[in-house]
């Protein structure tokens, strides 16, 4: 199976190691993988901005990189549901596949590589931050406003890596306040909501907060730092594709 | 005209008080809860919400025959109907209608010089309870001006009223104060002892002050929550029973209702009394749903149907369901944004999420900042009883406001080179690479109070090196 990794641009300039994590749990998989090496951005800061009429290029870049490939799979609930939404490139065609073939990683694990288990280890408690783009938009977990059955793509393949624990948080989709431009047009508001967003971490004892997108992890650890506390932030992947015996620490 | 000031400074100036906004925010989560409990005891709640939301709609494409079928029966039923193109007419019409109630003509008494005349004089009084319309049209404004005392009977209402601010929700109007602030507004106005937070003896101070106020006043204004086209009869759904009480005294009893309130059938009322107080406070239907459908002997009925840009909005293809709204304020609890900036930081008469994209079609320039004052995270859509979908519009709004010109330049120019920097490869990589050279080497550059990012929260630790060149490194090999 021919899978082409999308690395949303803040992953790639600071968060390279959820790439690699990406890219190695894929391949264990047993995807073929390919990094098509001129890719940017989905357009979401601009369009989220209301510029959408500016990411043209942007989207004709994307096209570019991304035609003809089976599946486009990437590490962020955010940047995916916006190519699913939003990619409108000049090849109509190319865009249609892309939009109806890209997904995000723990969507991608669940309903079409159908994962059952998983060789991985993690011993510590961890909280799960379900973004909302991921959550509402992909819709890769219920929703906590509606009435039907609980069910969480993310939440299912983290109860397969060994010594992994979740806690239960208060409120159990609250969105973190990064929201894009948000995180700097709203400074106030946004990191009012982050430090809560971390604290119903913290009241529950979890060693980690674990999400599916980077963003709203980067601000949070932002937060975090500056408040000096000792809970970390992973992604995911790098859950997912932590070895049965450790490399050598986390 | 009050000074504008936007959503994002007034939230900082409310985030001064951390303990308060700690407190507003899990007020609201709290009623957001109720809302929760309440409906996941109706299996077939998401059924009920698409039947809301199909009637609305159906509403929303025969307007015209509708309206024209209410006021029909209406009138035939002995009310007398109104049509307002705007607030001012929704306002104007308001006042002849209290003026010609008045025991004398006004004029006689009105001889100060002052420019604002006394209130009350010559029996220009009014009783009102809720009702966001008027809110929209700046209908106590505008009465006071003329000299008519307006009596708020909605308990939370009337303290805000009292307290000259406007109210910052649309179903619970006073939840950004204090108990201690209404114990002191209360001792101002009430003469209830200073310093008194207890809320038994304050709303019972309330309670006999609004008393007074009831069995005096002849004219009683509500607002409508259905307006139905098959009777021409309408209901106001309270909690406090402080519509009924004022217009059961009163001899004129005038409604406003924005004409997006009309239903067809008062069969139709089972879905949306179900709906609206379950969304609204986890309740499963109001304290009072009052039925109006005729003056009473002696009594005299008016009902004012305002546009006030409904039209407008109805003609707008990407934002015409917002008019669907029945003002629940399921959105307002649940936004996460809301709860920590409080109603007043929204700058118009609905705040929250509806009011972000109702705002706008009434004056882009003046609520060009609400639209972005939300994450976009989608709660409210999903709480929404009608399945309006507000964060998807508010998304709409942003690309409409930027495109008719209405973002700050400074900001359009940094989308800009963003814009081309994210849309060439090359430039990318440079920009990203000169980026993380610059926070690594210079970390005065990012980390400085310049950099909004940094004022609270620190810049991610800088890889040596990008995801891509990583790949291309290890890959490259092969
Ligand atoms: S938009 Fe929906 S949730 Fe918000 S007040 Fe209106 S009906 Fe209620």
């Amino acid at each position: 199976m021919k899978v082409a990794l999308f690395v949303p641009c803040y992953i790639d300039q600071f968060y390279p190691n959820v790439a690699i994590a990406t890219l190695e749990l894929l391949e264990k998989l047993g995807c073929e993988v390919v990094y098509p090496l001129n890719q940017t951005c989905c357009g979401q800061p601009m369009a989220n901005s209301g510029f959408e009429h500016l990411s043209k290029d942007c989207d004709n870049n994307f096209v570019d990189n991304f035609k003809g490939f089976d599946y486009i799979v990437s590490p962020s609930g955010s940047c995916t549901l916006h190519i699913k939404q939003h990619l409108h490139g000049a090849d109509n065609q190319a865009s249609t596949h892309i939009r109806q073939h890209i997904y995000e990683l723990s969507e991608f694990l669940t309903d079409v590589l159908k994962v059952e288990k998983l060789e991985a280890k993690f011993p510590h408690r961890v909280g799960l931050h379900q973004s909302c783009h991921g959550q509402r938009g992909l819709k890769l977990a219920q929703m906590s406003e509606l009435v039907a059955e609980p069910f969480s793509k993310t939440e299912r393949l983290l109860n397969m890596v060994e010594g992994l624990s979740i806690v239960t948080l208060d409120r159990k989709d609250e969105c973190c306040g990064f929201g894009g431009t948000f995180c700097v047009l709203e400074e106030a508001i946004s990191v009012k909501m982050g430090k809560d967003r971390i604290t119903d971490h913290t009241k529950h004892e979890a060693e980690f907060i674990v999400g599916s997108d980077v963003s709203c992890l980067m601000h949070m650890e932002g937060i975090m730092k500056r408040q000096g506390s000792s809970m970390k932030v992973k992604h995911i992947a790098e859950i997912l594709n932590s070895p049965l015996t450790p490399r050598g620490g986390i | 005209m009050k000074t504008f000031i936007d959503h994002a400074t007034a939230s900082t100036v409310f985030n001064k008080d951390e303990a308060h906004v700690n407190w507003h925010d899990e007020t609201l989560w709290f009623v957001r809860s109720k809302r929760d409990k309440a409906v996941f005891q109706i299996p077939e709640w998401e059924q009920l919400r698409e039947a809301g939301s199909q009637i609305k709609n159906h509403v929303l494409s025969n307007m015209h025959d509708y309206l024209v079928a209410f006021e029909k029966k209406a009138t035939e039923n002995g009310i007398t109907i109104h049509w307002a193109a705007d607030a001012k007419e929704h306002n104007e019409i308001v006042y002849k209608i209290i003026a010609d109630t008045a025991p004398q003509p006004p004029e006689g008494e009105l001889k100060s010089d002052s420019k604002t005349p006394p209130l009350g004089v010559g029996g220009l009084r009014m009783v009102k309870s809720k009702s966001m319309l008027t809110e929209e049209c700046h209908l106590n404004e505008f009465l006071k001006e003329k000299g008519v005392e307006v009596i708020d009977s909605d308990l939370g209402e009337r303290i805000v009223q009292m307290r000259e601010e406007p109210p910052s929700h649309i179903v619970l109007p006073a939840i950004h104060l204090k108990k201690s602030d209404v114990g002191e507004t209360f001792h101002k106005h009430l003469g209830t002892e200073k310093g008194a937070t207890d809320p038994q003896y304050l709303t019972e101070a309330a309670r006999q002050h609004l008393r007074d106020t009831f069995l005096t006043r002849k004219v009683a204004l509500t607002g409508v929550n259905f307006a139905i086209a098959e009777t021409g009869g309408f209901v106001v759904c309270t909690n406090e029973g402080n519509a009924d009480m004022g217009v059961h005294l009163a001899d004129v009893h005038i409604a406003c209702m924005g004409f997006e309130k009309i239903i067809p059938k008062v069969e139709h009322l089972g879905v949306f009394l179900r709906l609206l107080a379950r969304s609204a406070t986890g309740q499963p239907i109001t304290t009072f749903s009052s039925h109006f459908h005729k003056p009473r002997e002696g009594q005299k009925m008016h009902i004012v149907i305002v546009d006030n840009g409904r039209t407008k909005q109805l003609g707008r293809p990407d934002f015409r369901n917002s008019l669907k709204c029945i003002r629940c304020a399921a959105c307002l609890n649940t936004c996460p944004v809301y709860r920590r900036s409080g109603g007043h930081s929204y700058h118009t008469a609905i705040a929250g999420p509806i009011g972000s994209i109702l705002a706008p079609n009434l004056d882009m320039a003046q609520n060009a900042d609400l639209p972005f004052a939300s994450t976009l995270c989608g709660s409210c859509s999903n709480v929404c009883p009608v399945k309006i979908d507000i964060h998807d519009q508010l998304y709409k709004w942003r690309q409409v406001l930027v495109q008719e010109g209405h973002v700050p330049t400074v900001k359009k120019l940094g989308i800009q080179s963003m814009a081309s920097v994210l849309s060439s490869p090359i430039f990318y990589r440079t920009a990203g690479k000169l980026g993380r050279f610059l926070m690594k080497n210079t970390p005065f550059v990012t980390n400085n109070n310049l950099n909004v990012w940094y004022q609270q929260r620190d810049m991610p630790d800088v890889p040596k090196e990008s995801f891509r060149e990583w790949f291309i490194r290890e890959k490259g090999k092969k």
